[in-house]
């Protein structure tokens, strides 16, 4: 699995890595929506794009609308990692084709429990007892 | 925690109050969540821990502090998935001239369970039925929260959908508030597992998830016989992943059915036939 991280806070970006790398993703990382967009016109489409929402040049909401509006990247999970915390918010966020969201600060297990239910953390994770 | 003796005497208090073992090896646990109570008394650890001995009202937030309450939201997935998917419609069948369910959450802790439930309750059942979901935890300032229904910001990162977020929840300062319509099917009672249960009535599915775990052997046998007629004969008991009816004394064991129901075991109450078949 591919994840693409999308934020122009360098820690963020790291924290984030580290997360998702200890949960056998390949990372790519991005630090604003158009920089992303640019990777992925140049092939380079992963699996699930962990997406800030405020950063210059392009915000993470933009880069969803744009995203799902390319029918070629239909299979690529989006969830929103971010301190935008409004409910409105978030309903936009849904609205417009994001698939999760995180509500910065989250700890590891969030965003491990996210990627286990968009079903991205392999199957059966639990063993019956 | 730095002194054992002081860990030692921790642990049988907690081990006297609720039955529950804190082995060596919890002293980070036990230092991690007694230590904030000490700050609160201006006591170092291991002072406060010396004035357990004469202070109940000291004690009570000890118990209430150490048991154990790490949870999160449809908390490892896949029960939720076969309540929904396979009990659900086999109790639609079989209660639709009551069209009841009452469901227990047996340790309830700050009601991630209970309210994940109601949630999927609130999605899936037809109109007119009704269901009651009963939490019941030994730590009164945990029943004090689910009956608040309140939760953080952190909370609710661990395992709610979003979607599930903005249509159960609404944003309060910087808490999230749980849907009235949900809140209203929770009826909260203290309840030490520990002890003989109270009237409490008959339940469809119990769940016992993750909390046996923490009793001894006898504890463990004598809970889940005191179980038994809490649940319908055609109900549910779920354990959590690591748990099981196993290591139980034989008959108890065959009195506990052990099902497939998707992807986990449920706990049923084995048939007159079953036994007869066990040899139990």
């Amino acid at each position: 699995m591919r994840a693409m991280i999308i934020d122009d806070s360098r820690a963020m970006r790291s924290i984030l890595r580290r997360i998702v790398t200890g949960l056998d993703f390949e990372t790519t990382e991005a630090e604003h929506g158009q920089a992303a967009l640019d990777q992925m016109n140049a092939g380079v489409v992963p699996d699930v794009c962990l997406v800030d929402w405020n950063m210059p040049v392009m915000d993470g909401y933009t880069f969803i609308t744009q995203v799902r509006a390319n029918p070629e990247w239909r299979d690529v999970t989006l969830m929103m990692v971010t301190t935008e915390s409004e409910q409105r918010q978030i309903v936009r966020a849904l609205a417009a084709g994001a698939h999760e969201y995180v509500i910065k600060p989250f700890t590891a297990d969030a965003i491990e429990e996210k990627l286990e239910l968009l079903g991205l953390l392999g199957a059966d994770r639990e063993v019956p007892a | 925690m730095t002194d054992p003796s002081a860990f030692a005497s921790v642990s049988a208090l907690v081990r006297r109050e609720t039955s529950m073992v804190y082995d060596e090896g919890k002293e980070y646990l036990v230092e991690a969540r007694l230590t904030p109570l000490a700050n609160a008394k201006g006591l170092g650890l291991e002072e406060y821990v010396a004035r357990l001995a004469f202070d109940a009202e000291e004690r009570r937030k000890v118990i209430d502090a150490l048991t154990i309450n790490e949870t999160s939201w449809f908390r490892d997935h896949t029960p939720y998935q076969a309540f929904t998917e396979a009990m659900l419609p086999a109790l639609l069948e079989e209660r639709s001239t009551t069209r009841r369910l009452r469901v227990w959450s047996a340790a309830c802790s700050s009601g991630q369970e209970a309210y994940s439930i109601a949630m999927l309750l609130d999605q899936h059942l037809p109109g007119g039925w009704e269901y009651e979901i009963v939490c019941t935890d030994i730590s009164t300032q945990m029943l004090e929260r689910v009956r608040a229904g309140r939760y953080s910001q952190v909370e609710v990162n661990r395992g709610l959908p979003a979607t599930s977020l903005v249509r159960y929840f609404t944003r309060v300062g910087r808490e999230w508030e749980i849907a009235d319509r949900l809140r209203e099917r929770i009826t909260v009672k203290h309840l030490n597992l520990a002890a003989p249960f109270p009237m409490l009535g008959t339940f469809d599915v119990i769940w016992l998830r993750n909390v046996l775990i923490y009793f001894d052997a006898t504890t463990k046998a004598d809970i889940l016989r005191r179980m038994l007629p809490m649940l319908s004969p055609d109900g549910y008991l779920l354990l959590g992943s690591s748990e099981t009816t196993l290591d139980l004394p034989a008959d108890l064991a065959a009195s506990w059915q052990r099902d497939q129901i998707g992807r986990v075991p449920a706990y049923r109450r084995a048939s007159a036939m079953t036994l007869s078949r066990t040899g139990a």
